[in-house]
């Protein structure tokens, strides 16, 4: 009951989503889009869960008082005014929108350029031509970056000017990218979607099983 | 009030506390990595109540008790299942949450079969060896023709690095070397790409605060 149960309903739901998937019959056709619908009604159980577990940790930390637990306070001042605007007058109201657009964007923005100089601080300890590989890859992330901009151009024409390769740095950018970037890539791509097949197989047929977690 | 320039206000006032951390840790930027956990996991709860709870389990519902479609009251047992992820919070039935994990876990193995199949092997391959057609066709210059040929020297000698069932010795060492040259190629370009798409964001950050907010740049 407590784990042939749910090994059962993992291979029902993997094998349904497979003959399905190549099934064009009507019924098919409904159970594909049922489970699907099924699926989307299930996720944000999950979701409710996970907030759960963020609440239960930041009121532990006030409760205890550790250091910075006044920012909890925060974590849940903005949790509770996203979810009461939101679920109260829905996603396309003009303050949820406002909210979204003058807190969320810009933060999400921040944090994400905030990896800009992130990266260049390591990539300034990291990158050193020491091996030939190391090379390549410096070599070539300079000429994708600079393929990438106007700046970039201007920097390569003037520096390359005495070369047949001024004025080249956006195709070459270009053919890295459609070349030798995308066979890798291709053998990246195949190698994990055959990882991915084999470990589905696994799953379905009960043989990988650590997502029951321990216990009975 | 104008609730735009209030907008706009606030939102320097996080883009700069966020941005305060590159000197040191400091409360403005705590207070701003708080609120911006907040706020994405209630933004996250309203999407997921409005584009999948809602239509696909309350509206069908709804329709079922008023006596529209009585096949919405097939959406109890998901609803159910669902409502199986709270038994994480009781010690004794903890082993219950393992019913909604296995029905997706299911679900997503099921899925990723034939999509992968289809979109990452079948599709990867057909690209590969496509343009050998167009070399037999003859329609393919000398510098086409070399492309081709780059393509399936990189994706054989890239998953033959991979390829861990054979010691890595002879020819397959020198296949497995040349994959590492074309690996190294893809991680640089990975990185440049990466880079230069933080820095697009940035440079729209400061946009926003040199333009929106203080009106230097028009």
């Amino acid at each position: 009951m407590k784990r042939q149960v749910p090994l059962a309903l993992c291979f029902v739901f993997g094998i349904a989503m497979i003959f399905t998937r190549f099934s064009p019959h009507s019924v098919s056709q409904w159970i594909y889009e049922e489970v699907i619908s099924w699926v989307l009604i299930i996720g944000p159980f999950a979701l409710v869960l996970a907030t759960v577990t963020l609440i239960q940790t930041h009121t532990t930390r006030i409760r205890r008082r550790t250091e910075h637990w006044q920012y909890s306070l925060v974590v849940f001042a903005g949790l509770t005014i996203m979810v009461v605007i939101g679920i109260r007058f829905g996603p396309q109201d003009s303050i949820f929108e406002w909210l979204y657009n003058n807190v969320q964007l810009p933060m999400d923005a921040t944090m994400f350029s905030l990896l800009a100089f992130f990266i260049a601080s390591a990539a300034y300890r990291a990158f050193r031509a020491r091996t030939f590989e190391a090379s390549l890859l410096l070599l070539t992330a300079v000429v994708v970056m600079m393929g990438n901009v106007p700046m970039g151009d201007f920097i390569w024409n003037t520096i390359m000017s005495w070369s047949p390769w001024a004025d080249k740095v956006s195709e070459a950018r270009q053919w890295i990218l459609d070349n030798p970037n995308l066979s890798a890539r291709r053998g990246i791509i195949l190698g994990v979607s055959l990882g991915v097949i084999s470990q589905s197989i696994r799953i379905i047929l009960g043989i990988e099983r650590s997502y029951l977690g321990g216990g009975d | 009030m104008d609730w735009n320039l209030i907008g706009i206000w606030i939102a320097a006032f996080l883009t700069l506390s966020i941005y305060s951390v590159l000197y040191q840790d400091n409360p403005f930027y705590r207070f701003a990595e708080h609120l911006f956990v907040g706020v994405s996991v209630g933004y996250g709860i309203v999407l997921s109540i409005y584009q999948g709870l809602i239509p696909f389990a309350w509206k069908p519902f709804e329709a079922a008790v008023t006596g529209e479609s009585f096949i919405g009251f097939i959406k109890l047992i998901p609803i159910c299942i669902g409502l199986l992820f709270f038994a994480r919070l009781s010690p004794r039935h903890t082993w219950l949450i393992r019913y909604p994990i296995a029905i997706l876990i299911g679900f997503g193995s099921g899925i990723a079969i034939p999509n992968v199949l289809r979109a990452n092997i079948f599709e990867q391959t057909r690209g590969t060896i496509e343009p050998f057609a167009d070399i037999y066709a003859g329609t393919l210059t000398g510098w086409g023709i070399f492309e081709a040929i780059l393509m399936v020297v990189g994706v054989v000698c890239t998953l033959t690095y991979f390829f861990f069932s054979v010691e890595h010795r002879g020819p397959v060492k020198w296949l497995s070397k040349v994959g590492i040259a074309f690996l190294m190629i893809g991680f640089g370009s990975a990185f440049g790409n990466t880079v230069m798409g933080r820095v697009a964001l940035l440079i729209q950050r400061v946009d926003f605060l040199l333009g929106d907010w203080l009106n230097i740049i028009s």
